[in-house]
């Protein structure tokens, strides 16, 4: 019986991997191009929450070249539902755990990071550079905030946000709309923690997957919702 | 004009907030496109409708 190749890497808790190996693995399920695209890819995320720190993961996962983590907030055991952190981070700010998390899955990922609140004064200053941002705020307000500063603010930049994925109901209605040129929402549109009373894993992930995808698709190119 | 691709009638004279308050919009959670571009929250009370305006209105709900 043929056994899968492991890449030639033993397996043991000291593993290191080459970023060629990396590469190659990567190589196993995407085109050169995409892979190229993928790797040159960047992205800001804003709130390292339910959909932000699953957003980064899969982002790292999916070989995304460069990553900027956004959070002064610390884990706290309330997280742990639906957040990608585990009880070896809690009291931790969010924008540390969650590095060393994506470097244990690619190493090669370029993270840089800030616990600082965003308002509408330092955003620009922020995620100016950045062609694209998931915001993953948790309050309406705040997430209107970030919208509208990067919106008018930062020009090259194009802004995924999460909106509705609480409760328990069907994760059919979680989808992505392009509502803006440079805006699309993520997720039911409607629930909120008011009227959907939880945060289940399994919808917010849902939501943040739409997140992630959507940064995907615009860094291979694909404009369409 | 129309409002999320709605037609609305508006009266002469009519501010953007004016008609974001008359439709039921938070001003304070939502994010609004006219005709293509962004209006800045700070020119909601100084921008005049328009019959011919596009607007889009984009609220947000919680949860992160």
């Amino acid at each position: 019986m043929e056994r899968n190749k492991n890449w030639g890497i033993p397996v043991s808790p000291q593993v290191s991997v080459s970023r060629r190996q990396l590469k190659e693995a990567l190589l196993e399920r995407y085109t050169p191009e995409m892979y190229e695209k993928i790797s040159k890819g960047s992205a800001a995320i804003a709130g390292l929450g339910g959909l932000g720190s699953q957003i980064a993961v899969m982002l790292a996962r999916a070989g995304v070249g460069k990553l900027f983590l956004v959070d002064f907030d610390r884990v706290e055991l309330t997280n742990l539902n639906r957040q990608a952190y585990d009880i070896s981070h809690l009291g931790r700010l969010k924008t540390e755990a969650l590095t060393e998390m994506l470097e244990k899955i690619n190493p090669y990922l370029e993270v840089t990071a800030a616990a600082e609140k965003v308002t509408a004064e330092n955003a620009e200053r922020l995620f100016r550079e950045f062609p694209i941002l998931c915001e993953a705020f948790d309050g309406p307000g705040q997430k209107a905030m970030l919208v509208n500063a990067v919106l008018a603010q930062c020009p090259g930049t194009i802004v995924i946000s999460g909106n509705g994925m609480a409760g328990y109901s069907s994760a059919n209605a979680i989808v992505t709309r392009r509502k803006m040129k440079r805006l699309y929402l993520c997720g039911d549109g409607e629930t909120d923690l008011d009227s959907g009373v939880c945060l289940m894993p399994s919808r917010v992930m849902a939501c943040a997957a739409h997140q992630a995808n959507m940064a995907i698709r615009l860094m291979l190119g694909e404009e369409e919702e | 004009m129309t409002v999320n691709g709605v037609k609305k009638e508006v009266s002469a004279q009519m501010s953007l907030l004016d008609l974001l308050q008359q439709e039921g919009f938070l001003t304070e959670r939502i994010a609004v496109e006219r005709n293509g571009q962004i209006v800045p929250r700070s020119a909601y009370e100084s921008t005049m409708i328009s019959p011919s305006d596009k607007l889009e209105v984009v609220s947000f709900v919680g949860g992160g």
